[in-house]
């Protein structure tokens, strides 16, 4: 069962090229782990860790309520929390078609006195799927009962350990 | 000895011999189930409420994925071995390996794409997932060009273990990045112990996951069939297995 002594130097050598690459790669992870978060929640950008004026992008859920439109033109306006703090957001142009409330979005444009001016909004939809009938009825039912289940973002996970 | 059927195994003779039988049914039983499980998923599966009938996509998008992160532990553990054991049935699987894993990444990218268009709003956005898995094609793409890059083959198969034993870090990296930093990509729905989709969505994905890994056992066996017709081209069993054939 004894493997051939040769072969053992090798299998120590592909070990050992594993564990490096893994060790190397995870350093380089550890080091740039604020770059390669593609966004910035809202209770940074309100505690102004992120730079003003510069293009960046914030992701949160939007607040139920908070959208209102612009009755002549395209523009828009709403707030994104991470459940520790919110920032307001304006945006002219088309929304994805997945960009609803208490639903997650991620926004592109600069911090300008404390409201965030957004170029790009992107929908960041869940990872659930349910069928049209399914939803409609869970959406009766807590008609019925008097419970709301309406959007909220309770259940967002936008802050957490993901948090530096 | 207890190592025999290990080296046995290495044997490509042997290999080609036990695998001729099973060509076929891997071929046919692999296509009835992604033919039959594409018709299921796109025809009978119900509408998602949030994203209507664009998240069916999902049925090419995710087996593609996985099988491709699968792939990449196959040529990273054949070239493991083939470094160990020298054997060189276990270096020629790490070579086919390689276009077989590219294009199952090209083609999760594109459907990414094409389904990210429509829910997110972009078809391209430089998330951790979506990078790592761009990094993972790069790695596929490595590991063919290493293996055109050396007229010597034994070189050539050196270089290319090692490539893909450095990648193997990527593999976990793609899989727990939507965990481990904000992206645009939502977190994993399929999990071992709960998953969030309905369940009459969820078999035919299931379904089509078993569909895709039998399709690329079919095309990584074979493909190695063939590499070793060609490598082994001046044996006296290939010229009789190809007069046979005649």
């Amino acid at each position: 069962m004894a493997m051939h002594p040769v072969r053992k130097q090798r299998l120590m050598i592909v070990l050992f090229i594993v564990v490096f690459a893994s060790v190397a790669v995870g350093l380089m992870a550890f080091a740039l782990r604020q770059n390669i978060n593609l966004f910035y929640p809202p209770s940074k950008l309100i505690n102004g860790e992120a730079p003003e004026g510069v293009n960046i992008r914030a992701g949160g859920c939007v607040v139920p309520g908070s959208i209102s439109r612009s009755k002549t033109d395209l523009a828009v306006s709403f707030a994104i929390t991470d459940g520790k703090g919110d920032v307001t957001v304006k945006y002219t142009g088309i929304l994805p078609d997945l960009f609803s409330e208490g639903e997650a979005a991620v926004v592109n444009g600069q911090m300008q006195g404390g409201i965030f001016m957004a170029e790009q909004v992107l929908a960041k939809h869940d990872e659930n799927y349910t069928p049209v009938e399914v939803a409609e009825a869970m959406a009766d039912a807590s008609a019925k009962t008097g419970t709301s289940h309406q959007a909220s973002c309770d259940g967002m996970d936008m802050s957490g350990n993901k948090n530096y | 000895m207890a190592w025999q059927w290990f080296h046995r195994l290495g044997s490509p003779k042997w290999f080609y011999e036990k695998t001729t039988a099973w060509m076929p049914w891997l071929l046919s039983i692999s296509l009835l189930i992604i033919i039959s499980v594409s018709i299921w998923a796109l025809g009978f599966a119900p509408m998602d409420a949030k994203q209507g009938n664009s998240y069916r996509i999902m049925y090419l998008h995710v087996p593609t994925s996985i099988v491709a992160m699968a792939a990449y532990y196959v040529m990273a553990i054949a070239g493991g071995i083939g470094i160990i054991w020298k054997m060189k049935l276990s270096n020629m699987v790490m070579k086919v390996a390689a276009p077989i894993g590219a294009v199952l990444t090209a083609l999760a990218l594109f459907t990414g794409a094409v389904w990210g268009k429509p829910t997110w709003g972009t078809y391209w956005v430089w998330d951790a997932r979506i990078t790592s898995v761009l990094i993972l094609l790069f790695l596929y793409l490595g590991v063919i060009a290493l293996q055109e890059a050396f007229s010597d083959q034994e070189m050539a198969d050196k270089a290319s273990a090692i490539l893909s034993l450095v990648g193997t870090v990527n593999i976990p990296i793609i899989y727990k990045s939507v965990d481990w930093w904000f992206t645009l990509h939502q977190p994993a729905s399929i999990k071992m112990t709960s998953s969030s989709i309905a369940s009459e969505m969820l078999y035919p994905l299931l379904a089509m996951i078993i569909g895709f890994y039998l399709f690329f056992t079919w095309a990584l066996l074979s493909a190695t069939r063939s590499e070793i017709l060609q490598r082994e081209i001046k044996t006296k069993w290939v010229k009789q297995a190809l007069l046979q054939k005649a």
